[in-house]
């Protein structure tokens, strides 16, 4: 990417002010989650029993302190960071799995067509028919509630989202004359399907993929709070509003403050979509670029 | 339409088949309850006595077949843990989590669409920046983190709400206020954009050009077409609800479907799983259908086929 068209991404950012603040909140939250357990696993682990379940905003036990500590003295805001990156990490993995997987399914089911299309979609239907997070509690019981399953049920709940985006999609675009084009000139399905048709199909599924890891995220932490998802001594951010719920009357921030590291960074995704969708639509675009004119 | 219906019953019946095949299947790779249920020092005598009581000595194919019988004649088997037929058990349990879910939907759409149609009158005014930065918010927060917050405001703070409990009316407010919360900032934002768009075509600038004032555009003419595209996001919001109802169930200690299935899975009850599975997935069907027969009516040029 050229120096003016960063210039062009950063300026059109600054022109929305909520996805300015939205993302320097994304970048902060990947910053924690590369290198939190790195700077700060010393402090997340390390217990103070006499700060235990120390009030927040309360200086004169030090700075690190300043969002409290947990039941047993360990600083709340050294343990945000430091959960961030299983919970980054969580959600990312199911996120490119379920991406990876239902693209490709996606592609088969739509190019391809016939019984195996049709096998596909009938399947899909049954993951979509069902309360996703009644069938993950049933799958995660079945087996044991490890990090790895937890993504792989986060995944396969997620599949058909990407999977019936990228069949539509396919459908209508391998209709399209240059595709067909393509096909008359000689070029193998794998060339068709990859070079041609994937690159038309996946800015929308990018954008799909923003929004869908804020619901992965809300998923995990779902799991991990009803107590069948990660399990200590791994902890996430649903792990740690888990723990803090015994302690809910005398103690609220022990739960509290996870749950909003939750939504903050939940919605700043939702707001970067958003911006997003429109900055990369032309047809939206003169929103970001004139905003102080109203009557447009 | 009937033959709409029964196409549709056929798919689905298929689907729930498979569902209900792959849990009782699922169910039986835990362990055997023998295990969870008696205690540790239980002698082995016992333990083939319970196993034989509750036919989980026979091959699995056999117990299969019988769970198929039982299945046609509508009969689950029996709890272990309560000693009652699983059916009545999650028969019992359906009605608390459809009143939550009914109620959080009509308090969500009623809000959605009175905010979105007034947020689209003005796109771009005051109203509408707060209007859908709320919504976006609701939308994104957790709603166990909701429900938590809520009850530590409400509940233990300013002692306006009980903390637990299905008995009076007013346990049911915080409940379906955390429940309806979610599905409402996703519904004002789509009610919001379809109300643009349909404000902005033909039959509405005819009736601007006559003269209807405002609210009567808004709510006469312009309200039934742009409830489409709203009608069908609270449709899939459904399933979304009956989620968000585990864990409002788990946190408020309601009776409902949620905590039924939550206690099941703990105690491995396998015969309340498998009602539970089924009778959730046919009312999640008949909600489906019901939602393309309000889409219908909504609006005629759709012919339901």
């Amino acid at each position: 990417m050229s120096e003016h068209r960063i210039k062009t991404v950063f300026r059109l950012l600054w022109r929305d002010k909520f996805a300015f603040v939205a993302a320097i909140i994304l970048t902060l939250t990947v910053f924690s989650a590369l290198f939190g357990p790195w700077l700060l696993g010393r402090s997340a682990t390390m217990m103070n029993l006499r700060a235990r379940n120390a009030p927040p905003f309360d200086l004169s036990k030090g700075f690190e302190y300043i969002l409290g500590a947990d039941s047993l003295g360990r600083s709340i805001l050294a343990r945000v960071l430091f959960a961030s990156q299983t919970t980054i990490m969580i959600a990312a993995a199911a996120v490119i799995c379920s991406l990876v997987i239902g693209t490709l399914l996606g592609l088969i089911a739509g190019y391809r067509g016939g019984l195996v299309g049709e096998a596909i979609m009938r399947v899909t239907d049954i993951v979509m028919s069902f309360p996703s997070l009644l069938l993950a509690l049933v799958v995660l019981y079945v087996f044991s509630p490890a990090i790895t399953n937890v993504i792989i049920v986060l995944a396969i709940t997620r599949v058909p989202i990407y999977l019936r985006t990228t069949r539509a999609e396919v459908m209508e675009i391998r209709s399209r004359m240059f595709v067909i084009a393509a096909e008359v000139t000689g070029a193998s399905t794998f060339r068709l399907v990859f070079k041609h048709i994937l690159p038309i199909v996946a800015p929308t599924l990018i954008t799909i993929m923003t929004l869908d890891f804020a619901f992965v995220m809300l998923a995990e932490a779902s799991l991990s709070f009803l107590g069948l998802g990660v399990q200590a001594p791994n902890v996430t951010w649903g792990v740690m509003v888990a723990e803090g719920r015994a302690y809910l009357s005398t103690a609220w921030w022990l739960s509290f403050w996870p749950g909003l590291a939750i939504a903050l960074v939940t919605m700043s995704l939702n707001l970067v979509s958003n911006w997003l969708r429109i900055a990369t639509d032309p047809v939206q675009r003169w929103r970001l670029e004139k905003p102080e004119d109203k009557n447009v | 339409m009937g033959i709409y219906l029964s196409k549709r019953a056929i798919w689905s019946g298929l689907s729930l088949f498979l569902l209900v095949v792959m849990v009782f299947f699922m169910a039986r790779l835990t362990g055997s309850p023998a295990d969870l249920y008696l205690p540790i020092d239980a002698p082995t005598s016992m333990r083939e006595e319970f196993s034989r009581l509750h036919g989980f000595d026979q091959p699995v194919y056999v117990q299969f077949f019988d769970f198929l019988r039982g299945l046609v004649t509508l009969d689950f088997g029996q709890s272990l843990r309560q000693g009652r037929p699983a059916l009545a058990l999650v028969l019992e349990a359906m009605p608390t989590t459809l009143l939550l879910a009914l109620w959080s939907i009509t308090a969500a759409l009623m809000i959605a669409i009175v905010t979105g149609a007034l947020a689209a009158w003005r796109p771009n005014s005051v109203f509408d920046r707060i209007a859908t930065l709320l919504s976006l918010i609701g939308a994104s927060l957790p709603n166990f983190w909701i429900a938590i917050v809520g009850v530590l405001v409400f509940a233990v703070g300013l002692r306006l709400v009980p903390t637990s409990g299905t008995g009076s009316v007013s346990q049911w407010i915080l409940p379906v206020a955390v429940l309806a919360i979610r599905p409402c900032g996703l519904l004002v934002q789509v009610a919001r954009s379809s109300m643009i768009s349909v404000l902005s075509s033909a039959y509405v600038k005819t009736a601007r050009a006559k003269g209807a004032r405002g609210r009567r555009i808004i709510f006469v003419h312009a309200l039934r077409n742009a409830m489409l595209p709203v009608v069908t996001v609270a449709g899939d919001q459904a399933a979304g609800i009956i989620n968000g109802a585990v864990i409002v169930e788990t946190i408020f200690g309601f009776p409902g479907i949620g905590k039924l299935m939550i206690d099941s899975i703990t105690y491995r009850d396998f015969a309340v799983i498998q009602a539970g599975v089924m009778v959730t997935a046919i009312a999640i069907f008949m909600l489906n259908v019901g939602i393309d027969i309000v889409y219908a009516v909504l609006d005629p040029r759709i012919r339901v086929n």
